[in-house]
């Protein structure tokens, strides 16, 4: 799938594609980054100087709804990410080549390009059994990503299953499904949560990386902070009428008509750090809230065992019991109210009755 | 630093001290005992104040009124609602702060409710007491000038130790909104780094408003109680600073 010294500029000129036209895509990448107007100029010189990024592409334990978004980017075209600016070396997905010949790349990309590829994951090994839930070219998944993830430049850990576990890791978690920062330490891994993560936002992380030779700059969980520092709450367009105070309070209700906030309806906006509100989804068609729908919260941690989509308080499942905080507050607050009132009551009694014992004692 | 006063002992306020005025009658004059300083009763009040609205308005928080009607650009409900939040947060902050330091320079009763003497065989002696005395086991209770052991305990647990959770939680859950690179953030973010997913976050800062009111209950009532049945005076204590023993 090419060699990976060619630059960039050289592949997309070659494809017929105009210096005009490759200016336009670098300004816009630029925006859509939140970079400034000279780093259109900077990725213009890095793509037409750098040799293109060799990419690894693998799927564990995952349903390809990564690869799905992937191949809908609209800025930049998926078509560009993977045909011009990367150099996809592998993909088992959607590669040409199969069996023998398409794993023999993974030993050739690994000895020729030692520690400047780039690993990226979706979905992540099952540990349990030895790793045999998911076995890929004959092997553990979990032992083909160790083995490539030694000589990579940096991970890559695509949606929530790379990042966090998602679905396959819900409680009881039979097949031990780990995301791939609990089994490959002492290298750069950039999350890049959601399911599936926007498709916009894993070119742009894709084009940061091959633009500038280095990782996008990730908070304190290892997110790119140009997309996840904040939440979708922060940047709803339905944020007026959460501080207004305008709730849908049911389903199809007048509230639902007239676009009010979803908070109510156990919409995870709040808490949930994603581009969806800003960048949105499709080309920028629209989003879940757009759409009428809550937040799911599918790029946070643990979203699939956090109980309801639709309750505003979390359920807390502790002590076989499932109840949300105020539930559990009010019980308690309810006992400690009737263990004080009992106390009070046998307090009144008790000094009724030592001020009788004590008046007979003095008469 | 055990406050007990042993009835009778040479060491406490003398009890028996009685003034008679010029016309022979007898007054009882009670011993005081200067224990909560000035510092002290100002940041117990403003912060039992600011506790009672972040509990109400979290909980319209958590749970929001009905739907108003009319424009959105008419209406600032949870807005305000919020903005009574945070106010009272960073009061409760600032003067939870103030109190930490007044420790410091303070007299020792200012330094009693911010640990619990573990390794003192007395001191557990003495919650025994006091929780025989709380079970109707115990016909008399003890004399203290500050908080009795079982208090002192409640105290640290209730009070400073779930305000201080609650201070945490709630700036690492107000840097959200004021960004990642806000100085809530830098202080309060590795929160985050426990509960990833700040989802749990809100649950837990929840949970700590329950424990709170229900530390509140407890704390009234007791104060109310001891007010009348044990020999020394409790709320007025809070007030005028003075502990008035009454034996």
């Amino acid at each position: 799938m090419g060699t990976a010294t060619e630059t960039f500029y050289s592949v997309i000129r070659r494809q017929g594609i105009t210096r005009r036209s490759f200016h336009k895509f670098c300004s816009l990448t630029a925006t859509s980054l939140g970079l400034g107007p000279l780093a259109a100029s900077r990725i213009a010189n890095a793509l037409e100087t750098k040799p293109r990024v060799p990419v690894i592409w693998m799927h564990g334990l995952e349903c390809t709804c990564c690869s799905e978004s992937f191949i809908r980017s609209a800025h930049p075209l998926v078509k560009d990410a993977v045909l011009s600016m990367i150099s996809l070396d592998y993909d088992d997905t959607i590669m040409a080549a199969a069996g023998h010949q398409a794993e023999a790349i993974l030993e050739e990309t690994r000895a020729k390009h030692k520690g400047q590829y780039i690993l990226a994951v979706e979905g992540n090994p099952p540990l349990n059994e030895g790793g045999m839930f998911c076995i890929d070219g004959g092997k553990p998944f979990v032992e083909k990503l160790k083995m490539m993830a030694e000589d990579a430049m940096a991970i890559i850990a695509w949606g929530a299953c790379a990042s966090w576990g998602c679905v396959q890791a819900a409680k009881p978690n039979p097949t031990q499904a780990t995301p791939i920062d609990k089994v490959i330490t002492g290298k750069p891994i950039i999350k890049v949560p959601g399911c599936p993560p926007i498709a916009e936002v894993m070119t742009g992380v894709v084009t940061f990386i091959t633009t500038f030779g280095k990782l996008p700059e990730l908070d304190r969980q290892g997110r790119p902070k140009m997309f996840y520092s904040q939440r979708i709450h922060d940047k709803c367009y339905r944020r007026p009428h959460f501080d207004a105070g305008q709730f849908v309070e049911e389903w199809d209700d007048e509230a639902a008509r007239k676009g009010y906030c979803l908070y109510k309806m156990g919409c995870k906006g709040p808490t949930t750090y994603n581009a969806c509100s800003t960048v949105r989804w499709n080309g920028g068609v629209s989003f879940p809230i757009q759409s009428g729908h809550g937040c799911i919260g599918c790029s946070e941690d643990g979203f699939w065992d956090k109980g309801s989509f639709y309750d505003r308080l979390t359920n807390i499942k502790q002590f076989g019991i499932e109840k949300n905080a105020d539930q559990i507050g009010m019980a308690a607050a309810g006992a400690v109210g009737a263990a004080v009132a009992a106390h009070a009551a046998v307090t009144a009694v008790k000094r009724l009755a030592t001020k009788r014992e004590d008046a007979d004692h003095n008469s | 630093m055990m406050d007990a006063i042993a009835p009778g002992s040479e060491a406490g306020p003398n009890l028996s001290a009685i003034a008679a005025d010029a016309s022979g009658e007898r007054a009882v004059g009670r011993p005081t005992v200067y224990v909560y300083e000035a510092p002290v009763r100002i940041c117990h009040w403003v912060n039992a104040f600011a506790i009672i609205v972040l509990m109400v308005t979290g909980y319209f928080i958590g749970t929001p009124l009905p739907t108003v009607a009319g424009e959105a650009s008419d209406n600032f409900v949870m807005g305000y609602i919020r903005f009574a939040h945070f106010a009272a947060g960073q009061v409760l902050a600032v003067f939870f702060l103030t109190r930490i330091l007044w420790a410091f320079v303070g007299n020792h009763h200012s330094r009693q409710i911010f640990y619990i003497p573990l390794h003192r065989k007395q001191f557990w002696k003495e919650v025994l007491h006091e929780i025989r005395w709380y079970a109707f086991l115990e016909r008399e209770p003890k004399m203290y000038v500050g908080h009795n052991p079982l208090a002192q305990t409640a105290m640290f647990t209730g009070f400073t130790l779930f305000v201080a959770f609650m201070i945490v939680t709630g700036f690492a859950l107000y840097s959200e909104g004021a960004g990642i690179d806000s100085w809530q953030h830098k202080l309060f973010g590795w929160v985050f780094g426990i509960w990833p997913n700040s989802q749990d976050v809100h649950t837990w800062h929840h949970l700590g408003m329950w424990a709170l009111v229900a530390f509140v209950m407890v704390h009234i009532y007791a104060a109310i109680r001891e007010d009348i049945m044990s020999r020394q005076s409790i709320i007025s204590s809070m007030v005028s600073g003075e502990r008035q023993f009454r034996d």
